[in-house]
């Protein structure tokens, strides 16, 4: 299945749908408007059977314009095929989350973030992931410094009060022994 | 030791207590187990059959930093580890000693990038380091005795205390 066969399938369900087909090597690739990706990941998952999201990443094309891109990998384990869904980002614009379609894009668009800066829009939790909490910059940007020193944090803060550990102790205390007392 | 040696059958040995302590010190320290890398390959080979580290009782690694008393720092030190390996290195009870091996904990190694520790004497006191990429079984066997060398020469009882406070990396020595 090409890019054609699949910017055909996904016409019907998505109306006005603007998709075209990228230079493919590997697996077909299609380019989709921001505005439309939630409509058009809905209809691959429901009618192409793309039931898997193996990754999210991006590109930093700079001085290029539009910017970024974000680039999806998707697999349907049941019609056996791939697929290189992209997004033209400008810098400064937003992308909506996926994760209603794909619960699991939640950490690869967190890294996205972290590592390009590109805000997901809708995402529920969008902290750093690979580097540090108190990072400054995106460091995956073509103008990020690389040779940056930077001191390294020796503490990290703790994840839980003293109250929610007790707490935690408690509930496993119960868990594994239902007649304790509390 | 004059007046009592040999008074006694030949199964007593006399000595004194920071000799034996000393001697308890070096030759039974538990390495925790802190593999970060391909390091942590060479320091596998160091414990198995071949290079046996046990003939140096240090084969015991444990999983916990509280029954742990020597950190072999074996890789790649990055920044996000970096808070970690510093509560690891707090939790461990003290006498605790450091070995570095290789040259990314040494020196940051062939990564001198925003996202990698360039040393992790940056945040842990070192007592011995390991040079080699990665160091051989033998590096580290070497640089475990040179480390047994030190605390031979410690003492125990009217040892220098090292204190290491919170956000230091070097130690304060206190007299004991």
């Amino acid at each position: 299945m090409d890019a054609a066969a699949l910017i055909d399938l996904v016409a019907p369900h998505v109306p006005g749908a603007a998709l075209e087909a990228g230079s493919a090597v590997d697996m077909p690739v299609l380019y989709v408007p921001a505005g439309q990706l939630v409509a058009v990941c809905t209809a691959l998952r429901d009618h192409g059977a793309f039931n898997l999201l193996i990754d999210i990443t991006a590109v930093d094309y700079l001085p290029r314009e539009p910017r970024y891109e974000v680039v999806y990998h998707l697999v349907s384990t049941e019609a056996r095929r791939r697929l290189r869904m992209k997004v033209r980002v400008a810098a400064g614009t937003t992308v909506p989350t996926v994760q209603a379609v794909w619960p699991a894009a939640g950490w690869p668009e967190r890294e996205v973030w972290d590592l390009f800066g590109i805000v997901f829009d809708g995402h529920p939790d969008l902290r750093r992931i690979l580097t540090p909490d108190d990072w400054e910059g995106h460091p995956l940007r073509k103008d990020y410094p690389v040779q940056l020193r930077k001191t390294a944090q020796t503490y990290e803060p703790l994840q839980v009060t003293e109250q929610e550990f007790r707490s935690n102790i408690q509930r496993d205390r119960v868990t594994r022994d239902p007649g304790a007392k509390a | 030791m004059g007046l009592i040696d040999h008074r006694f059958p030949d199964n007593f040995i006399t000595t004194n207590i920071d000799r034996v302590l000393t001697w308890a010190r070096y030759s039974a320290l538990w390495p925790m187990g802190f593999g970060l890398a391909c390091c942590a390959i060479e320091m596998m080979a160091a414990s198995a059959s071949r290079y046996d580290i046990s003939r140096f009782g240090a084969e015991v690694f444990r999983a916990s930093p509280r029954q742990a008393d020597l950190l072999i720092v074996a890789g790649t030190v990055t920044k996000k580890m970096a808070p970690v390996l510093r509560r690891l290195y707090d939790q461990m009870p003290e006498p605790k000693w450091v070995i570095s091996m290789g040259s990314c904990s040494n020196a940051g190694g062939p990564f001198p990038t925003y996202s990698v520790l360039q040393g992790v004497d940056k945040i842990v006191p070192v007592d011995v380091y390991v040079s080699g990429c990665p160091p051989r079984p033998e590096a580290l066997l070497y640089g475990l005795m040179r480390l047994q060398d030190r605390i031979r020469r410690e003492g125990t009882v009217l040892r220098h205390e090292r204190v290491i406070h919170v956000g230091d990396t070097e130690p304060t020595l206190i007299n004991g």
